[in-house]
């Protein structure tokens, strides 16, 4: 189903007041767009809204499609704000330019790429998808800081994320290169780790800057 | 100290284009830390080592002669270094090394278990146009794990000779000495990147018209990764081609911003990758050595304290400090020189020189040699040796990294990393030492924070000896000690750290595997650290005769002791205690000896004893301390920390007293 971005910016509304907000039903005036409005008629051509008196009420099918769509928008806040860095209000236009193209299958591999996350830069929770239950029943935890592993615990080097190349070239140096495995041996009192032959002792503030991805 | 040497270097600095001028061939060992660089070079050398500082630097460069195939060479150990492209001041001593000293062979020492991380830096030494041979070292552990390597294979790819070794076993010398003398090297296989690298590469070469040691391709990549020092060679040597170089590494900078350091790693790991293909056989299943569970133990905070407690009981208190200090200093200081060499001297000076004032100098209580040649043999020398021997034979099991990572997380709390564990540890041995070894810290910050907590409260062997055997009589006072050192310890260390600018220091280290010490190793190094600290002390303890001698003859001893006399009586103590301190700043521990004096002629009760005993050991460490210090972190910084020392000091003696006297305690 491919909505225009006016629908779906009205279904967005609709579902934070519902849903979130535990509304009965929404008032499309509220965002300044009449019951007869050519977006509202979509939603109902669509079967994902009723209109009674003016106001928008859910259908089931209306209730999940808003829900995706929410999803959308609060990933795309993530990415925005996250990997693209556009802060404050720039950034919160850029994403509901952006939401708009993650239809089908792009918001499972960025929700992938992003890990699962659970809420918006502004704190909202980001419904699930099937993704992140998948995922959660897998145990799979993505890529994360070698703080995150536990001692013993074996993976791949995913990146180094640091900002200061004097730092990125130690590690490098070290054999802590993407796609290299990397064993976690020690966790306290300082991080030890162990690539190829050789072991390193590093402290949290480093080990924070390591992203590996484990393997069972 | 080689100044033939350091004059060549000085010398070539500026024009290092023009071969040097010495009849000797040079070999350069290289390699990460840790590979057995220094065994090698031992291994080879055998006794005309000196030991220098690289000109400029804090760094230490080992040179040593060597006879090989009647052919007479001069091995250079280089500092441990990871990549060409340099990061710390070691890397970049290594590498000025290479490039100005321009060495007739490099051999590239790595440690077998991890060739395939180490044969990175063979490449970059191979696609810089050096003279390379490979030592594939550390080959008995590798065969212990179960590895197994076909090396002429790797040989025949890298096209440079490749030997197998066990330096430390004496395995793969000859060979080695072989390779040396061998001649008509190749320069080894061309290093291929990616199209888009190579195209970077081919771009910046194309505009480089000088002549260089290294090749024009190693001078490309360094400058595309930001390497100021070669941009700066390569720009003054090429006049007006200059901007339009730095203009094209600008420009490809920019072009690959996002990740070029990452991308040159990774094709460089490609390159090895398919060098080692069906190089290492890798076994089926993983051996655990002896080492590995001695490892294991040593990092477990449950077993590793344990481990360390036992190690610093055993190896600093028993041998330095009870056999070292003890039983070694009675037998030269008050036996050989007391009772033999000071008597027959000063018979033999008396009766040749006429004159007081210079028997004085010479021979007299502050002399020259009844003094300071007392001190430095009688009981410098002994309890040093001891030291080192034990601080060497730590350092060859590989103990030390793997105490710094269980101190770490206390350490911050200093504003230090877990590295500088190893210069307080020496700071139980000998401050003045330990504030040397401080420069191996890697910023200037957690340099001074070492310096200002040994010059405060970590006391030397010697001193801590007296101590123990004073304050054991007044039962508590030793408590009373102890926790005050530990008190201030903190509470100056942690402040210190907080009013101190500058970023907490980031912790790695590599941790070596842990292996049996080689004696004749241990006994080496031994010998070289004494020999080295010696010429670096015994002039300071010659300046410090002189100085009290000054101070005897021209009364100002005196007068320093009746100018003190309030300040003693501040403090509770009587006027001939300062005796004590103006000693206690010429040697830590005859102040010590002084209030033992003082005890025994009745002068002092438990709380005077205690008071004196905590301000001295917090006061001004000996000269000796303070002229490293000054050495080390110039007079700003001596200074300051001297003023900070002596005046917490006093205050905490001062308040110590007024406790002591209100609460009762000792009483």
């Amino acid at each position: 189903m491919k909505l225009s971005e006016k629908a779906e910016e009205i279904l967005e509304a609709m579902w934070i007041s519902v849903e979130e907000e535990g509304g009965a039903f929404y008032d499309p005036e509220k965002m300044g767009v009449s019951a007869d409005d050519p977006a509202c008629r979509e939603l109902t051509a669509n079967t994902l809204v009723e209109i009674r008196q003016g106001m928008l009420y859910f259908r089931p099918e209306g209730r999940e499609q808003g829900r995706i769509t929410i999803r959308r928008h609060r990933l795309a806040e993530r990415l925005m704000m996250d990997v693209f860095n556009i802060k404050g209000e720039e950034g919160d236009n850029k994403a509901c330019e952006f939401e708009h193209l993650l239809n089908a299958g792009v918001d499972v591999k960025l929700c992938t790429m992003l890990n699962h996350p659970e809420t918006c830069p502004h704190g909202k929770p980001i419904p699930a998808g099937e993704c992140c239950s998948a995922a959660r029943h897998a145990g799979d935890r993505g890529v994360v800081p070698l703080t995150e592993c536990r001692s013993g615990q074996e993976g791949e080097i995913a990146y180094i994320q640091t900002g200061d190349s004097t730092k990125m070239q130690k590690l490098m140096a070290m054999g802590v290169l993407p796609g290299n495995k990397i064993k976690l041996v020690q966790s306290f009192p300082s991080y030890i780790f162990r690539v190829g032959f050789s072991e390193f002792a590093i402290d949290a503030a480093l080990a924070r800057e390591i992203f590996v991805r484990p393997v069972s | 100290m080689n100044i033939k040497n350091r004059e060549q270097v000085e010398m070539n600095s500026d024009t290092d284009v023009i071969q040097q001028q010495s009849p000797l061939k040079r070999v350069a060992l290289v390699g990460n830390p840790n590979v057995g660089k220094s065994v090698l070079f031992n291994a080879l050398t055998g006794s005309y080592v000196t030991v220098s500082n690289y000109p400029g630097t804090s760094v230490e460069v080992s040179r040593g002669r060597a006879l090989i195939r009647e052919q007479e060479w001069e091995v250079i150990d280089t500092p441990g270094m990871y990549t060409l492209h340099t990061i710390t001041e070691e890397e970049r001593v290594a590498r000025e090394i290479l490039l100005k000293e321009r060495p007739d062979l490099v051999l590239h020492v790595l440690d077998a278990r991890n060739l395939e991380r180490m044969l990175t830096m063979t490449v970059q030494l191979i696609e810089a146009g050096l003279p390379v041979v490979l030592v594939v070292n550390i080959m008995d552990e590798a065969e212990r794990m179960g590895l197994s390597f076909d090396l002429a294979l790797l040989q025949q790819r890298l096209g440079i000779p490749v030997i197998s070794a066990a330096t430390a076993r004496k395995r793969g010398l000859e060979e080695i000495r072989t390779a040396i003398a061998g001649v008509g090297r190749s320069c080894g296989m061309p290093v291929v990147y990616s199209r888009l690298l190579e195209n970077d590469i081919a771009q910046l070469v194309g505009l480089l018209r000088g002549e260089y040691v290294l090749t024009r391709r190693a001078l490309a990549l360094l400058m595309l990764q930001g390497d100021e020092e070669v941009m700066e060679m390569v720009l003054s040597r090429e006049g007006e081609q200059a901007e339009q170089i730095r203009q094209k590494v600008r420009e490809i900078a920019f072009e690959r911003r996002e990740s070029f350091h990452l991308d040159l790693s990774m094709e460089r790991k490609e390159v090895v990758k398919r060098l080692v293909q069906g190089v290492i056989t890798l076994p089926l299943t993983e051996r655990k050595t002896w080492g590995e569970r001695l490892s294991t133990l040593a990092v477990r905070p449950m077993t590793g304290v344990p481990l360390l407690l036992m190690t610093l009981y055993f190896g600093l208190y028993k041998f330095v400090g009870d056999f070292g200090a003890g039983t070694l200093v009675d037998f030269l200081e008050g036996t050989l020189f007391e009772e033999f060499f000071n008597p027959w001297i000063t018979g033999v000076v008396n009766g040749l020189i006429p004159w007081w004032a210079i028997q004085e100098l010479l021979v007299g209580e502050y002399g020259v040699i009844t003094l300071g040649l007392r001190y430095a043999v009688g009981i410098i020398l002994p309890i040093v040796a001891t030291f080192f021997l034990f601080f060497s034979l730590l350092e060859d099991t590989g103990y030390f990294p793997r105490l710094a990572l269980l101190v770490d997380r206390i350490f911050k709390l200093f504003g230090l990393s877990g590295r500088a564990v190893i210069p307080m540890v020496l700071g139980f041995g000998c401050s003045t030492m330990a504030t040397m070894v401080t420069r191996t810290l890697e910023t200037v910050r957690e340099r001074i924070l070492a310096t200002l907590l040994l010059a405060l409260a970590i006391p030397c062997s010697a001193q801590l000896g007296v101590i123990i055997a004073l304050l054991s009589k007044t039962p508590g006072a030793l408590l009373v000690w102890a926790g005050m050192m530990t008190l201030l310890f903190l509470v100056v260390g942690v402040i210190a750290a907080r009013l101190m600018p500058g970023e907490t220091p980031m912790f790695y280290m590599e941790l070596p595997p842990m292996r049996m010490p080689q004696l004749s190793n241990v006994l080496t190094k031994t010998y070289t650290r004494m020999q080295w600290y010696f010429l670096e002390i015994l002039p300071l303890f010659v300046v410090a005769s002189v100085v009290l001698w000054l101070g005897k003859i021209t009364h100002t001893f005196e007068k320093l002791v009746a100018a003190m006399t309030p300040l003693m009586n501040a403090l509770g103590l009587p006027g001939d205690a300062a005796v004590a301190f103006i000693f206690g700043f010429f040697r830590r521990d005859y102040g010590a000896a002084g209030l033992y004096d003082l005890q025994t002629k009745g002068l002092l009760d438990g709380r005077q004893l205690t008071v004196a005993a905590v301000t001295l050991t917090l006061f001004i460490p000996c000269v000796a301390q303070f002229l490293m210090m000054q050495k080390e972190r110039g007079w700003k910084v001596s200074l300051a920390i001297f003023a900070f020392v002596s005046l917490l000091a006093f205050g905490t003696g001062y308040l110590l007293n007024k406790t002591l006297l209100t609460t009762g305690i000792l009483a």
